[in-house]
């Protein structure tokens, strides 16, 4: 340039490189106080429990925004629908963390899903936690290799732990009132239930219950007649169940076919509040295990969040609800607790979580427990809960029965009374 | 060992029936249309569905929402026909010999829409029916709910007022004829498009009524869908193609091979044995049982 001397360009670049550099952090505290931190929701919308996930996650998000966010900045819900398939969920997943910037990942209650992204929260150094898939596999991978596994948690009973509530309410809710001698285990044959029956052949004998068989049938199955025909014949004092992603099928069946047993156990779209009406009535002394229920009072959070859910959905939450709003819950507490969204930080706060839910008290096992980054089980924790469907309602029974409340069977149900 | 088998013969005949009624719409809208319709089992969803929603929903009594669901079963063989297979059939810029893989193919993705809009609205759950008539009753020691036998009755009750309708009626002469050569049909003077409207209502009473006995018994869902076409093409294809008395029979055999395998084997393996008799006997007699062409 014509007048312009070599010392005079090399000062006005100066300049403006320092004036640049001078913008930079003051646009980004100003940008930051602005920005919503996002949350990335998983699951399968088609389905009961996958629904429920992201519908809990709405209202915990619209709850902590109403009060005033986390650190003065809203709480954000990315939701994404993964079509019960693990390779839509690992899409999901990559693009939430590249392109939509989620600090953390909550969802599914599909074990081979949770499975499928956990590799992935490693590899992105994002926190995952699954809100409903049981299996031990999960946990199994966090004890063994910690150091890449660590971006999971699993915030729901695992399979094991699931299994010994509901021997636990067998003996102490109807063994006390019945004879329980002799057992079917009936599962549905699927990840998630491997983990179960080993633990309910292993529980059942110790409350002097004898494991008369063991069946696991194929999730595609609709004629359930073969199978409670060959129940039948064994004779076992009750039927305990294993099943998630069948539900209204073999409990239909059940009742249109009066099978004399009564049937006990997991039964996860039993905990959802349109469970009486899908099966038009047919889950009538059905006992299944959740985690809250309307009723159960487990904490001062546990009714407030069913009323809530209740008032905006038109129906009580599924067992994923309860454990989702936790979860959203104890992810933004996390990042107070850390100061930041980054993923290493958040994964040493949300070690450290001590939270109150709607399902108890909630706290993750570290790596001393071979369930690390599993939830805590048991009295003062989350222990679970048994509901029984009576009169269209889900009634709690155990641990805490609900005031002036009995479990009550069909007529159809033969059981000796205690002598 | 006999109440066994008792079981087996009561099971497998409620089911035959069921698998039969929709078997023998599939088969009349291939004979006399010439139309696969791929979207059969997502027809049979629809009505079951429609038929919970109404019991459900409006607290109505199942005979109410069992002709709901039927009504929805001809609304969607309408659509069906309407909206998919007669702007195939009628457009010019499909050439004449590809028209029926592209109806074909037409209704394959209206039946994925259809499946899908369900699992939208309702969830992928399978939805029930309360039963039309409820309770159990005793035959021979083998403790049955009444509503299985009943829909064993109407089966055939309906199949068989459908052959009273076809060998009796002057319409079901039509139908007959159009089956069997329909250019005669045309110069004689009959409108075939009037032909095509009978038999998409007809198919679309046999499907309902199919769909919502279905719901009833063992309880449908929107992933079912693929699954029920399926089993009605595999046993039209056993019985023959276009043949009525071929697709009962064949209904008959694959619901009695099904119930046997789910009995004595593992219901895991319920569909297998039927597929690979479908295989064999398309190796030895590709024109089916009592199959025609």
């Amino acid at each position: 340039m014509p007048g312009c001397s070599k010392t005079d360009l090399h000062a006005r670049a100066a300049l403006v490189v320092a004036a640049g550099l001078a913008c930079l952090p003051i646009g980004a505290v100003l940008g930051q106080s602005k920005e919503p931190i996002k949350i990335g929701i998983i699951s399968e919308e088609s389905a009961i429990a996958g629904a429920g996930i992201s519908r809990a996650a709405q209202v915990a998000a619209d709850e902590i925004n109403a009060a005033g966010g986390v650190d003065g900045r809203k709480l954000e819900i990315v939701q994404y629908d993964d079509h019960s398939s693990a390779a839509d969920a690992v899409r999901a997943f990559q693009r939430a963390v590249s392109q939509d910037g989620v600090v953390a990942v909550i969802g599914t209650y599909i074990t081979e899903i949770a499975l499928a992204l956990e590799p992935w929260a490693a590899r992105s150094h994002v926190p995952f936690i699954t809100t409903g898939a049981a299996s031990n596999e999960i946990t199994r991978h966090i004890h063994e290799t910690y150091d890449k596994n660590r971006f999971t948690f699993q915030e729901y009973l695992n399979s094991t732990f699931i299994a010994d509530s509901i021997c636990t309410s067998i003996k102490q809710l109807l063994q006390p009132k019945y004879v329980i001698k002799s057992a079917v285990v009936l599962s549905e044959d699927a990840a998630w239930t491997t983990p179960l029956d080993a633990e309910y052949l292993v529980c059942l004998p110790k409350i002097g219950v004898q494991v008369l068989d063991h069946i696991r049938f194929s999730p595609d199955t609709s004629d359930f007649t073969p199978l409670y025909n060959k129940i039948e014949g064994q004779k076992p004092d009750v039927i305990v169940t294993g099943i998630s992603h069948t539900g209204v099928q073999p409990t239909v069946q059940w009742a249109q076919q009066q099978l004399p047993i009564p049937m006990i156990g997991n039964s996860s779209q039993a905990t959802s509040g349109t469970f009486w009406r899908d099966t038009n009535g047919a889950a009538a002394g059905i006992v299944a295990f959740s985690l809250a229920v309307d009723g159960a009072d487990l904490t001062p959070k546990t009714q407030a969040f069913i009323n809530a859910y209740a008032k905006r959905f038109g129906e009580a939450p599924p067992y994923t609800g309860f454990t989702t709003v936790d979860a959203v819950n104890v992810v933004a507490q996390a990042i107070k607790r850390a100061g930041s969204t980054d993923g290493e930080k958040l994964v040493t706060a949300l070690e450290q979580t001590d939270y109150v839910g709607t399902i108890g008290r909630v706290q993750f096992l570290g790596r001393d427990s071979e369930f690390t980054h599993g939830m805590k089980f048991g009295d003062g924790y989350v222990t679970g809960i048994a509901l029984q469907w009576q009169d269209g309602k889900q009634v709690p029974l155990w641990p805490k029965a609900a005031p002036q409340s009995k479990i009550v069977f069909p007529s159809f149900t033969h059981l000796s009374p205690k002598p | 060992m006999s109440m066994l088998a008792f079981q087996i013969l009561i099971d497998g005949f409620a089911i035959s029936a069921l698998y039969g009624l929709g078997a023998v719409g599939f088969t009349l809208m291939f004979g006399v249309s010439g139309v696969l319709n791929l979207a059969h089992g997502a027809t049979m969803v629809v009505a079951a569905v429609t038929a919970w929603v109404v019991a459900g929903h409006y607290a109505a009594n199942p005979w109410l929402a069992a002709v709901a669901g039927v009504v929805a079963g001809v609304v969607t063989a309408f659509a069906t026909y309407y909206l998919v297979v007669r702007p195939i059939q009628r457009s010019r810029s499909v050439p004449t010999v590809e028209k029926e893989i592209f109806v074909l193919t037409g209704t394959l993705l209206w039946g994925i829409m259809l499946q899908e809009a369900v699992a939208y609205f309702y969830t992928d759950n399978p939805k029930t029916v309360p039963p039309l008539i409820a309770g159990v009753m005793q035959i021979g020691g083998v403790r049955t709910p009444v509503n299985e036998l009943l829909i064993a009755v109407i089966c055939w009750a309906v199949i068989g007022l459908l052959w009273l309708l076809v060998n009796r009626t002057k319409a079901g002469k039509v139908l007959l004829a159009a089956s069997i050569n329909p250019r005669a049909l045309a110069i004689l003077g009959f409108e075939l498009s009037r032909v095509y409207i009978l038999v998409w209502l007809i198919y679309g009473v046999l499907a309902g009524i199919a769909g919502v006995l279905l719901a009833t018994f063992l309880g449908a869902s929107s992933g079912q869908a693929s699954q029920l076409t399926a089993s009605a093409f595999s046993i039209v294809v056993l019985g023959g193609l276009g043949s009525v008395a071929g697709s009962l029979l064949a209904a008959y055999v694959i619901g009695y091979l099904e119930t046997l395998t789910a009995y004595l084997i593992s219901p895991t393996y319920r569909s297998m044995p039927a597929l690979v008799l479908l295989v064999l006997v398309l190796y030895v007699r590709p024109n089916g049982l009592l199959g025609r062409r």
